[in-house]
């Protein structure tokens, strides 16, 4: 990003809204709340380079600044740290092409050629005026590289021969069509699509269901064995290569990142040092499964004698941590505990030790 | 192949109007207030059982993500934040749902903020999308006429969503910077904590989430979790948006069943690669922050995030960027390099610096004009610029150079040896003195 | 939740406040962290990344700035958190961090007047490697004009934005801000417009590098050559902690020093950037005038001439302290004067009407200038503290940024850098101050505070407002036991000391407006220079100071005092705080220190003085053994001691409050005094600010 300075001449002493612009500026004011009408700065100044012929003039931005009682220098921050405010003059087309990477795979620093050949140097205005470029980074049109923007419109999947007829018909005045170059239909394949052909997707039936699944009444009545969820629809189709991944490790189980669970209510239950021999087989009780025990484990339990005494305030807490409401009272985790603690079983434990739940299997069984 | 029948985004390609008629066909709207009437805890136990991960590269549960604001609405309102400033290189999925399919969206941030508590919504878009802000901002419209959001609305919660739009940043995406552009300041990364859900957009509890992770909410109320739940792999639920560019015969976005292979995405839906499966090079998973992966190891790889995460990649946004063996892999991590530094906000130190150092070594190794030892220095800048930044754009930064010299070492060495192989023939002794 | 936190830092377990920072923590722990961004009057920012440290089991480095110790969270076995501020990790991270800061920073240390005081140098030296690994061209920033204080050489700017930070919080201007983004981030002004805050010196201070220098003393000194003095400022009541740095027998640069009870460790640009002014127009010798001009005299044809001066009737006496008069000065010019029977001596402003009924308390600003973060409510009569103690303003600002203060105000309309309810322009304001919602706020708050200025006390009523103001502290609760809200905010840093020597009219004598009215026969200033002259007639002028200004273009004899920084002198702040200047360089020329003169003198006139020495004088003033006086207690502000006297109902003669608007005590604040008007500096301050406030004004 090269320096961004105002150009002071071409600006003028000063700049006036269009008068039907007003009505844009109230609408985008109207979005934000009486005392945070800075918020609209972006908002207005992007409609002050609309008025200005496409750039950013310093009046102009002083304009918004008055207009939003900002002090000038926050308003010159804004508008030099984004780069879709030009802070000179550009042409009545100004083109910007993506370089970035996806659109350089596919050709767009031939564009760029084109672009020098037809125009000049980035942001130079050509005599009549017409035409500016410049290369800006990805729009984010990326399946229909390469690009470009040409004042609010994306040109996709150029070549150097479409481009160069669009550049043409730009420098004689003649409006060119927007949108993919070739055979396409925005970013479906090239060629057509086999997918989203199904009548049954646009046609209403989709909404002939008339109640929601899993609703709490629903929920009570089945009352599930096993977890809830990962069942698909009977003839959903699943990828028959599915396998569990080697170690379910979402990283949101640390110490570091759950700070951001700020206030967890209750009380945190005491921990002990998680050794691998002074360790109970948690997932004996029923509810706590491999992942359940590997985020137990890490908050320092790992006992049975510890869960059978928590007290109401630990529960809170761990279900808090852990963000299952209710389920540690409903599942009697401590119940289940107590028994185990003083060497009990329970119907669960038994079947657990029989190897009858694989939901209690340690991963590398 | 997933199913049409199972498809969230139905009008992904814009064959069908994007209007509320038609989307109301499509299955948008349709029980939302039913959804509504189920409250918060319902929702959110909903999305945390469908195995939803967030979409906007980091993978975060959404579920988990909407428990994290307060249970109770005090003096500060809560604020639902929509991420549409889709600018990772490869990304361009969000532009689709909201050009096409812009009332999943508004839907999908109706039923958040109810989750959240939130009776406020801005989504906030990138400035180059204008086509696709006016898209949106026209299906808003028609929403608050058909009174499906707005004052008393059919749904029974009062919820207004704005339409903002930024003026091209980069770093905008990053949540923290993203309020800090919507507040109308530059956009610099705040520092976390303060977390968006404690003290996020004006101060207030604030949750910021991408268009897809919103989008599909609805769809997935109206199915059922466990629908969500049975595609992909296990903790890789869902569908998932892809898109795919570079060199594919084909390029285009497409929904499909997380933990699709790589071969089946490109075969499938792309055409294949360019030149045949034995051309392929290198294939950028993630969107351009996250490191390449050889083809060897991508081609018949789950496209996951665990997977992925295992190649020492990432699934990022699913943008998969494809590169064949034509590819001058130095100059497409180069490119990249110049990327972050043009978008780098100058914050602070280790990004502003180290960006614009990591590209101009970059820029003279894709000629060669470096010296070996060279690789061992800039690899070892990435690293001091890795995980010292305030927010990720350091990291992404650093990681592109790091997979191409884990991957691709021999290249750049290549590449400094042919440079100096003409003037070693004509200063032959000068070389060998050295 | 306990109000405290355990951390083990770098292997000692050390107990915090949860609101502290972990750099907190760490310098408790006694760890030294390296910080370019952070500065502890300053938000954090935490940009810099120069003060990471290791947590144990974080995936990354710690910012310890910006970390609360309250948002950690123990170990996973509920021991505390094992931070390391030492060790390969945390030195590869700093380290990579100070690379990262050098490699863009320009090798002109040799040529950089922050040589010898750079942050960045000294923690290069610390914490960076040996060499340079950076291959390619560094980058080049252009320059910025910020005015005539602050030099820039842009390059060298690390972007830490303490700068940014300072202007938008503490003084309360935006104008400066960083733009562009990434590596072309630049730190500017709107357009490169001049600084405009009385405050902006402190950017220099505040600047870990050499980017953001002082102009006028460019090039001049290198830190270690320089002789450095603690001393006290006196260019505005407030008496702000200095440094005066010397080479030779020449003030090179006024640095504050802090001192949290007055200054914190800001100065304003007035003070800091004076100092030029001190060797300019001085009074070197003694001067006669003779045929209507002025020639060089020694002391001896001096004190012959003044001596003759002084041979008319008492009554026909009349001698009118200045501005920057030191206390023993003071005293030492009243005792003599008193010895030969002058009652015409006066140390205030014409038309003041305060000071005179013998209680302290109602001419200091008992309340206290740090007091105001404690007051939740403040009414400012007739005072603008923004030009009249512009470092005291920002504390106001602070509070009321930080802590919800609010503030009314009664006296012309102006921008005091924070929001204010505007309560009328004159005394009249005040009659039914107590009907308004500010009054009812007053009248309920916690801790309200009210402050007078001079402007509000030298009008026909000033007597009637001090009066109605005393008794309005008194209804509000602004007077209780543990609470002196009410005081006065002075201009001139000699006011409250001479009046505390009872520098004003004995019984019978003329105060300053009546000196000046041409009915005396010879007229002493001692330093006055801003009371209006015009009125003299062809009485006879003994001018006693150091510059030459208004006061010495009308006088008849001149006898040449030291300044400020050239004795060791006890001053009187605002607050009623008795402090001491000390002698940084010496007097110019033939000049001594003002006591020494009258001393002198006093022998001349058969009168001698008794005391020989400067601390024989101090000595009389802090009374014998064991007695408690004004002088006894060096340093500190007597605050709430006051509150009997100030519970005492006032009387005044007249009860009236005009609508007369309460006038501008100071009009240009670069120019309130003969050192700042000798001061080029200042006059390029003040051109500039009178072109800026034109358009102002015509909008």
């Amino acid at each position: 990003m090269a320096l961004r300075r105002f150009d002071l001449e071409a600006g003028g002493d000063t700049f006036a809204f269009k008068p039907e612009t007003e009505e844009k500026i109230a609408f985008w004011r109207g979005k934000y709340p009486a005392e945070k009408q800075r918020s609209a700065v972006i908002p207005l100044l992007w409609l002050a380079q609309k008025d200005n012929d496409g750039w950013l003039s310093e009046p102009a931005m002083r304009e918004v600044a008055d207009r939003l009682e900002m002090p000038y220098i926050r308003v010159y921050e804004v508008a030099t740290f984004y780069t879709m405010f030009r802070l000179q003059p550009v042409g009545k087309y100004h083109i910007q092409l993506c370089g970035t990477t996806p659109c350089q795979l596919r050709g767009a620093e031939s564009l760029k050629e084109v672009c020098k050949k037809e125009i000049g140097n980035p942001m130079y205005v050509t005599d009549d005026g017409r035409l500016s470029w410049e290369e800006v980074e990805c729009l984010g049109a990326c399946v229909n590289a390469p690009m470009v923007q040409i004042n609010d419109d994306y040109y996709e999947d150029l070549t150097e021969d479409s481009f160069q007829k669009i550049i043409g018909k730009l420098k004689n005045g003649v409006e060119a069509q927007a949108g993919p170059q070739v055979d396409r239909i925005n970013s479906a394949p090239e060629g057509g699509t086999a997918i989203l052909t199904d009548p049954a997707l646009f046609d209403g039936s989709r909404n002939e269901v008339s109640r929601l699944p899993n609703l709490a009444e629903e929920k009570e009545a089945d009352a599930p064995d096993v977890s809830p969820a990962g069942k698909p629809e009977e003839s959903a189709p699943t990828n028959t290569k599915r396998e569990v991944p080697e170690k379910s490790n979402t990283g949101e189980t640390t110490l570091i990142s759950n700070k951001e669970k700020e206030e967890l209510v209750g009380e945190r239950p005491e921990t002990v040092e998680v050794t691998a021999d002074g360790q109970d087989d948690l997932k004996r009780i029923k509810g706590i499964g491999p992942k359940n025990e590997d985020a137990l484990n890490e908050l320092g339990i790992a006992t049975f004698k510890q869960i059978a005494a928590w007290t109401p305030e630990n529960v809170d807490w761990v279900e808090d941590y852990m963000s299952f409401p209710g389920r540690i009272e409903r599942e009697d985790w401590i119940g289940q505990a107590k028994t185990l603690a003083e060497g009990g079983e329970t119907e669960f434990s038994k079947r657990v030790d029989a190897g009858d739940v694989p939901s209690s299997q340690d991963d590398e069984d | 192949m997933l199913q049409d029948k199972d498809r969230i985004f139905t009008n992904l390609y814009g064959l069908h109007s994007p209007d509320l008629e038609s989307a109301k066909k499509r299955g948008a709207w349709h029980l939302t207030k039913e959804m509504l009437d189920q409250g918060p805890d319902w929702i959110c136990d909903q999305i945390k059982a469908s195995g939803l991960r967030g979409r906007g590269g980091a993978g975060f549960p959404t579920g988990l993500k909407w428990t994290f604001m307060p249970k109770e609405v005090r003096e500060r309102p809560h604020y639902l934040v929509v991420n549409a400033d889709e600018s990772e290189p490869g990304t361009c999925k969000d532009r689709e749902i909201m050009r096409h399919d812009p009332h999943l969206l508004i839907e999908g941030c109706m039923v958040a903020s109810r989750a959240m508590r939130a009776h406020k919504c801005y989504v906030y878009i990138r400035g180059e999308y204008i086509n696709e802000r006016h898209a949106l901002e026209k299906a808003v419209k028609e929403a608050y006429e058909a009174k499906l959001i707005g004052k008393d609305n059919v749904n029974g919660w009062d919820f207004d969503l704005y339409v903002h739009h930024g003026a091209g940043a980069y770093i905008c995406g990053e949540e923290t910077a993203l309020l800090e552009s919507l507040e109308g300041k530059k956009g610099q990364p705040r520092l976390k904590p303060p977390f968006p859900a404690n003290a996020g957009l004006y101060g207030c509890p604030t949750t910021v989430n991408n268009v897809e992770s919103i989008a599909v909410a609805p769809t997935i109320l109206r199915r059922g979790a466990e629908w969500f739940a049975g595609f992909g792999r296990p903790n890789n639920a869902g569908t998932k948006l892809f898109c795919i560019s570079g060199h594919v015969n084909k390029p285009c976005n497409v929904e499909e069943e997380m933990s699709i292979t790589f071969r089946e995405l490109i075969d499938t839906h792309c055409g294949g690669i360019r030149g045949g499966w034995d051309n392929l090079k290198a294939v950028i998973p993630g969107g351009s922050s996250v490191p390449m992966v050889p083809a060897e190891q991508i081609m018949d790889a789950y496209m996951d995030f665990d997977t992925l995460r295992d190649l020492k990649s990432g699934l990022g946004t699913a943008a998969v960027i494809v590169m064949d063996k034509d590819t001058d892999l130095i100059k497409a991590i180069a490119r990249l390099a110049y990327f972050y530094k043009h978008e780098s906000c100058g914050q602070c130190t280790p990004c502003r610096e180290g960006t614009g150092w990591m590209w101009r070594v970059m820029e003279r190794m894709v000629k060669g004009e470096a010296e070996h030892d060279e690789i061992e220095t800039l690899l070892d800048v990435t690293k001091q610029v890795e995980g010292h930044t305030i927010c990720a754009l350091g990291d992404a930064a650093a990681w592109p150079i790091q997979g191409l010299i884990r991957h691709f070492r021999h290249e750049i060495e290549d590449r400094i040896n042919q440079y100096r192989l003409p003037r070693a023939m004509v200063q032959g002794a000068v070389v060998a003195a050295e | 939740m306990s109000d405290t936190f355990k951390l083990n830092i770098d292997g000692k377990d050390i107990e915090v406040p949860r609101h502290y920072t972990l750099m907190q923590a760490c310098e408790e722990a006694g760890a030294e962290i390296p910080r370019f961004c952070y500065h502890e009057r300053l938000s954090v920012a935490g940009n810099c990344r120069m003060c990471l440290v290791e947590w144990e089991g974080a995936p990354k480095p710690i910012a310890s700035c910006a970390q609360t110790v309250g948002d950690m969270r123990p170990n996973r076995d509920g021991s505390a958190p094992n931070i390391r501020t030492k060790g390969d990790y945390v030195d590869k991270a700093r380290n990579g961090v100070m690379e990262f800061l050098l490699i863009n920073h320009p090798l002109d240390c040799p040529i950089c007047d922050q040589g010898g005081e750079c942050d960045l140098q000294d923690q290069a030296m610390a914490y960076g490697r040996a060499g340079s690994r950076y291959e390619e061209n560094k980058r080049a920033v252009e320059d910025k004009n910020m005015g005539p204080l602050v030099k820039t050489i842009m390059t060298r700017c690390i972007q830490c934005t303490r700068c940014v930070r300072f202007a938008a919080e503490v003084a309360g201007v935006e104008e400066i801000g960083m733009i562009s983004r990434g590596e072309n981030a630049e730190i500017t002004t709107y357009l490169e417009k001049s600084l405009t805050s009385e405050l902006s010196g402190n950017v220099i201070d505040l600047c870990p590098v050499g980017a953001l220098t002082s102009k006028p003393y460019a090039f001049n000194a290198r830190p270690w050559e320089l002789r450095k003095t603690s001393s006290i400022d006196v260019m505005d009541a407030m008496g702000a902690s200095i440094r005066v740095d010397a080479k030779g027998d020449g003030v090179m640069r006024i640095l504050p020093e802090t001192n949290e009870e007055i200054n914190e460790e800001w100065l304003s640009d007035k003070s800091r950037f004076v100092w030029d002014g001190l060797a300019r127009q001085r009074l070197d010798k003694p001067y006669i005038r003779e045929n209507g001009r002025l020639r060089a005299a020694n002391w001896g044809e001096a004190f012959a001439a003044v001596k003759e001066a002084l041979s008319v009737s008492s009554d026909k006496i009349g001698v009118v302290a200045g501005d920057l008069i030191e206390v023993e000065q003071a005293k030492a010019a009243l005792d003599l004067f008193r010895a030969l029977g002058v009652k015409s001596t006066d140390c205030r402003p014409a038309g003041a009407k305060y000071g005179t009924d013998g209680v302290r308390e109602r001419y200091i600003l008992n309340g206290t200038l740090a007091g105001v973060e404690e007051a939740d409510m403040l009414l400012l009569i007739g005072t603008n503290p923004r030009v009249e103690a512009a470092v005291w303003n920002a504390r106001i600002r602070k509070t009321w940024l930080w802590a919800d203060l609010k503030v009314g105000r009664i006296g012309e309309a102006a921008d005091l850098t924070y929001d204010h309810e505007w309560l009328g322009q004159g005394a009249d304001a005040l009659t039914n101050i107590r009907d308004t919602d500010f009054g009812k706020a007053l009248a309920s708050a916690e801790r309200p505070m009210i402050v007078i200025g001079e402007g509000a006390l030298c009008g026909e009523d000033g007597e009637a407002v001090l009066a109605s103001a005393l008794k309005l502290a008194n209804e509000v609760g602004a007077i209780k036991d543990d609470w002196a809200g009410f005081g006065i905010l002075h201009t001139a840093a000699g006011r409250v000391g001479a009046l505390d020597v009872g520098f004003v009219p004995a019984e019978g004598g003329a105060d300053t407006a009546a000196i000046l009215s041409g009915g005396m026969k010879t007229v002493v200033l001692l330093g006055a220079d801003e009371v209006d002259l015009s009125g003299l007639g062809d009485s006879t002028v003994i001018y006693v100071g150091s510059h030459g200004d208004a006061g010495a273009a009308r006088a008849d004899i001149i006898l040449p005092s030291a300044a400020y920084t050239e004795m060791a002198a006890t001053y009187v702040n605002t607050e009623g705080r008795v402090q001491m200047t000390s002698r940084a360089v010496q007097p110019k020329g033939e000049a001594r220190e003002g006591w020494a003169i009258f001393r002198a003198l006093s022998d001349m006139m058969g009168k001698t003085l008794p005391y020989d020495t400067a601390d024989a004088l101090r000595g009389v003033l802090r009374g014998a053994e064991g007695e408690s006086t004004v002088f006894s207690g060096l340093g500190f502000a007597p605050g709430v001691r006051g509150i009997e006297a100030l519970k005492q109902p006032m009387t005044s003669a007249s009860t009236t409050l005009t609508s007369v608007s309460f006038g501008a005590v100071v009009d240009d604040f670069y120019m309130t005094n003969p050192i700042a008007r000798a001061s080029k500096t200042m006059a390029e301050c003040s051109a500039l600010a009178s072109a800026l406030d034109t358009p102002v004004a015509a909008e």
